[in-house]
């Protein structure tokens, strides 16, 4: 269970997070869409403790996440980026070994054996993996990305648009392909973009966020029958989607 | 049984100590340290000293050709070396300027509260001078300067310097009423070749000057005093007199023994006809002071020119560069870290390290010779201090240009901070790191030339020998070494660079 209460972040003058609360359940997908500047990245960077809140805390099954707690915490919680935040110095496999080997201090066989195996669940050959980041495609380095982010095997998953930077076939197949790990490794997964495709795509639970506020929480179909605020419907309706048949 | 057994080692190991630390102790006492500065005349008495000292078979080091006035001087108060040659008037214009110690009697007392003694003067007085062709002085019948007013009709050439000089030619026309009103400024070298060939008649001259001899000048006597005198005096440590005073007597008996003329002849024997100067010394003393003084032969001088003396300056200047480099690189990349993990710190850092790289090395040199003396150490302190910057600003730089994207999904693993510098970002900026190294590096080994300044050797050797004696290929003896030394730092570092960045850094993104 993740919870965040009261949460709130202002530089200066500028509210960037007004006090929130919000808590996820184990095993559930939550998105969070908005315009640019709404809060919703801060409000992911926040959870793993990349920004400290200004007030509120948050929690992880029953965690407080603190300055002491920050990189257990972490280890928690697999995060990808828009640009997979990879480490171009590093072979993808290495990049994906980098805190079983240094930290946790596996073997070298576990290490393989665990690298096979979410392979397989990303769909990357492996033998792609010996090459640097700089070597391979934008699609490959996001699952590269998020075998990194689930080479722990942590129950939470962190995705800040991650297919943002991707071309729509490619983001398509990953999208299909991330759905399905989702679905199988039962994570508790938090998913930030700004495409309402993408979103109604992966949750029934959608917070649309404006001006540091959560505007509404709920399906996609409820913001389209019943929008909270005139901001939702504007929202809604500036995507534009194809009528297909 | 077994206290006995400790005992007996025990006895041996103090033994061996003292015998060793004795042996270091008498070593460390023993030889006569004369100190000499860059330019010939200096050498050359230095030279002389040693030849005496060697007489007496007394151990000598003459660290000949520092690199100026205050380093012999810092260097003889740091009892760094025993003795050197001196002028009256530098004693007092530049060691005691502004103090008011003028004559030597003066002088004596105020180097007696440092501790430091003065010979008698020598003889010779090196000052500036008028010299003229002997053959025309002869004919006008000229030896002094206040017969000058009574010649309006020579011709008069100058070293920019001595016109523009207070006490040069303006001061000098007004003493002795030169009714002249035009002078011709020219190079030193023309204005020899101007005397030489009659389109001048009087110059101005130091009145010891190689030159004065090889051009056959008459060196008109300043018979009203206007030129201050700079007499030449051996400058000694008090305690020098304790360990050795039969050499301090010797030293004191040189009074009076050199001449100006004496002088210009011992300058043109080693400057013009280029003899080793401890040939010039030893010979002059054996003819004119004591016959019983050996010349050592010139062959084992020659000898031990050349190719020992390359390889001596390369061993010594790789020595200044490697240990210079090594400590500033172990102090510099922690600098640099410090710097980017703690902004606040970083500001001063910079600056301070920046600063340090504004004192000109001459000054360094100076202030770090009451420190650590004369020799490596204070070459290898001015030289670390200098490699600073280079390294800090490339590791700072390099650390702090690390993308933003990197630097959060290195802190969103939950890698601990030691663990993200070694593993993320010290490997991320280890190319802007080796490069502000390898700017260092041959910036360092340039600057390792002025090493010779005092007394640590290297390539900068044969250069200021070659300055001193105008000896264009001695200068190339050590300019080119230095280059070529210089560029093969760079390809090391270039080479290292290909093999410790890390291979993913040097590849090109692939495009989609």
């Amino acid at each position: 269970m993740l919870e965040l209460e009261n949460i709130s972040k202002r530089y200066g003058d500028l509210t960037v997070l007004e006090p929130t609360t919000l808590s996820i359940a184990k095993g559930q997908t939550v998105v969070l869409i908005g315009p640019s500047g709404c809060g919703k990245s801060t409000l992911l960077r926040m959870i793993i403790g990349l920004i400290t809140p200004d007030s509120g805390h948050v929690k992880l099954d029953g965690t407080l996440l603190t300055s002491e707690t920050v990189n257990t915490l972490r280890h928690s919680m697999g995060y990808v980026l828009q640009d997979g935040g990879l480490f171009p110095h590093l072979s993808a496999y290495d990049n994906v070994a980098i805190m079983a080997r240094h930290l946790e201090r596996w073997n070298n066989n576990e290490i393989h054996a665990r690298i096979e195996q979410l392979a397989a669940l990303t769909k990357l050959p492996i033998e792609l993996l010996s090459r640097f980041p700089g070597q391979i495609s934008g699609g490959q380095r996001q699952r590269v990305a998020i075998m990194r982010g689930l080479m722990l095997d942590p129950p939470v998953l962190l995705l800040d648009e991650p297919m943002g930077a991707l071309d729509p076939l490619v983001r398509y197949d990953l999208q299909e392909d991330l759905k399905e790990i989702f679905r199988n490794l039962q994570k508790t997964v938090v998913l930030v973009t700004h495409d309402m495709g993408e979103a109604a795509f992966f949750a029934n639970d959608v917070l649309l966020m404006a001006h540091g506020k959560i505007a509404q929480r709920g399906a996609i179909e409820d913001f389209l029958d019943s929008p909270a605020s005139d901001f939702v419907s504007r929202f809604i309706r500036a995507q534009r989607f194809p009528k297909l048949n | 049984m077994r206290i006995c057994f400790f005992n007996q080692i025990l006895n041996r190991v103090v033994l061996t100590w003292l015998v060793l630390s004795c042996g270091w102790w008498i070593q460390a006492q023993d030889p006569v340290r004369i100190g000499s500065k860059s330019f010939t005349e200096s050498v050359v008495l230095g030279e002389m000293l040693c030849t005496l000292a060697r007489h007496e078979h007394l151990p000598v080091h003459h660290r000949s050709e520092l690199g100026g006035t205050q380093f012999l001087w810092q260097a003889l108060l740091k009892n760094e070396i025993d003795a050197y040659v001196e002028y009256s008037g530098t004693l007092s214009e530049e060691i005691f300027a502004g103090q008011g110690v003028f004559g030597l009697e003066s002088i004596r007392e105020e180097l007696a509260d440092s501790g430091i003694r003065m010979s008698q003067p020598l003889g010779f007085n090196n000052s500036y001078a008028l010299g003229m062709k002997r053959a025309r002085a002869a004919e006008l019948n000229l030896t002094k300067m206040s017969q000058l007013h009574a010649f309006p009709e020579l011709r008069y050439g100058f070293g920019d310097e001595f016109i523009e000089r207070r006490d040069g030619w303006q001061g000098l026309k007004a003493k002795y009423r030169i009714p002249i009103e035009e002078t011709r400024s020219l190079d030193h070298a023309l204005a020899y070749r101007g005397i030489q060939a009659g389109s001048l008649d009087v110059i101005d001259i130091y009145s010891t000057d190689a030159e004065v001899v090889s051009y056959d000048l008459t060196v008109l006597e300043d018979d009203l005093a206007y030129f201050p005198t700079y007499e030449a005096v051996v400058l000694y440590r008090v305690d020098l007199a304790n360990r050795y005073p039969k050499f301090v007597e010797r030293v004191e008996s040189l009074a009076g023994v050199i001449d100006n003329h004496s002088m210009a002849e011992l300058n043109q024997q080693a400057r013009i006809n280029r003899k080793p100067e401890s040939i010039v010394a030893a010979t002059f003393l054996h003819d004119r002071f004591d016959t019983t003084i050996e010349i050592p032969s010139i062959q084992q001088q020659i000898a031990a020119r050349r190719w020992q003396k390359f390889f001596v300056n390369a061993r010594e200047h790789c020595f200044l560069v490697f240990v210079s480099l090594s400590l500033a690189i172990l102090v510099s990349v922690p600098l640099g870290i410090v710097a980017y993990k703690f902004p606040h710190w970083g500001g001063w850092i910079l600056g301070v390290v920046g600063i340090i790289q504004t004192i000109p090395s001459m000054a360094l040199l100076v202030l770090v010779i009451p420190i650590l003396g004369l020799g490596a150490a204070p070459a290898i302190l001015a030289l670390f201090l200098y490699s600073l910057l280079p390294i800090v600003r490339g590791t700072h730089t390099g650390l702090s240009s690390l993308s933003p994207s990197i630097h959060e999904s290195a802190l969103a693993l939950g890698l601990p901070s030691a663990a993200r510098l070694r593993l993320i970002e010290l490997p991320l900026a280890s190319q802007a790191i080796l490069s502000g190294i390898k700017t260092s590096a041959v910036i360092n080994v340039g600057t390792a030339t002025i090493g010779a300044l005092i007394g640590a050797g290297g390539f900068g050797q044969p250069i200021i020998t070659g300055i001193r004696l105008s000896d264009f290929w001695l200068i190339l003896q050590g300019a080119i070494p230095a280059a070529v030394f210089a560029l093969l730092v760079q390809a090391l570092f270039s080479w290292a660079e290909m093999h410790l960045v890390p291979a993913g850094l040097r590849i090109q993104p692939s495009s989609e």
